[in-house]
């Protein structure tokens, strides 16, 4: 079994559980067989990064991308690292992000969020289904 | 003596309380782990005791501070030296721990400690501990993070979602590349 993604110093993971959860890292250096020191600066405006900090690997989540760093860089060159391989724009538009940030926006939806989106797609069903025309009787069932 | 959750480090100060006001007792300071400052001050008066004629009743404690990392967010390697009782009989330990802080290891130390050898922590003394340059690391599980270019895949992730669902009829999914 060919291994792709590997825990390294440079390598960016999303952190799945806890304060930082749903945020983007790219670990610096390796702790022991359980923990990485981590640090990730902020990938949307407003949002805060990742604080260097110990994390554990259980805890994390490695993506396809890598930064070009030496071990336990400072927060700077990190940060000039990161936007040379401009991750924040790689991660916003992944479909992990995406789907990530849906799922975000689907918890935060009110009773009358869920009312007015069963109205819009009751309203888009009813279109598609004036396009397509009325059913022709089906021969093959009878 | 509970060493619940995560230790701290304290320096201890104390005397014995002199009988004249011209006496001059000496001032003796340590070091120890405890989760919190009560019970620092009364591991100090236990440890005091075993080398000097000095008792909690008469001696007073003149400072009590707890001492933070100088650099929390530096990977260390730490020697512990200790001294812990079995069943049997007592010994002498040396363990080796990386991490952060000084207060983690010790903390990884007598949780090791209580799975390894079942020594609960009123029977381990911490005797030293201290930083340790890598190449005087000694033990393998250490030395095997001296690498600056260290890589490892992570294989067979068993991710802890034991309830959701609690009966499935799919295997887990534990690679993840």
């Amino acid at each position: 079994m060919v291994f792709e993604r590997y825990v390294e110093v440079g390598r960016v993971a999303l952190v799945s559980c806890g304060p930082y959860k749903g945020k983007v890292c790219a670990i610096i250096d390796v702790i022991d067989q359980n923990r990485a020191l981590v640090e990730g600066p902020s990938t949307k405006q407003g949002e805060e990064g990742v604080p260097r900090q110990a994390i554990r690997f259980k805890l994390l989540q490695l993506l396809p991308y890598k930064i070009k760093i030496a071990h336990t860089t400072r927060s700077k060159a990190l940060k000039s690292a990161w936007d040379k391989e401009s991750i924040s724009t790689k991660w916003t538009t992944s479909i992990v992000c995406q789907k990530l940030d849906a799922r975000k926006r689907r918890q935060l939806l009110t009773d009358f969020d869920r009312f007015k989106l069963m109205k819009t797609k009751q309203r888009r069903q009813r279109l598609i289904r004036l396009c397509m025309g009325p059913k022709p009787k089906d021969k093959a069932n009878k | 003596m509970k060493f619940g959750g995560d230790l701290h480090q304290y320096e201890v100060m104390g005397r014995k309380v002199p009988k004249l006001e011209s006496e001059k007792s000496p001032l003796y300071k340590m070091n120890i782990f405890a989760p919190d400052d009560i019970v620092a001050k009364s591991r100090f008066w236990y440890f005091i005791k075993r080398f000097k004629k000095v008792k909690h009743s008469n001696g007073e404690i003149i400072s009590v501070r707890q001492i933070y990392e100088k650099k929390p967010l530096k990977i260390k390697n730490f020697g512990v030296w200790l001294r812990y009782d079995s069943r049997s009989g007592t010994h002498n330990m040396y363990k080796e721990y990386r991490d952060l802080t000084t207060e983690a290891a010790v903390t990884s130390c007598y949780r090791e400690m209580g799975a390894r050898h079942r020594a609960r922590a009123h029977n381990i003394h911490i005797l030293r501990v201290k930083e340790v340059p890598a190449a005087q690391c000694r033990r393998p599980h250490v030395q095997q993070f001296r690498n600056s270019k260290i890589k490892f895949p992570l294989p067979h992730r068993v991710v802890g979602n034991w309830n959701r669902p609690r009966f499935t009829t799919t295997r887990p999914r534990t690679s993840f590349k």
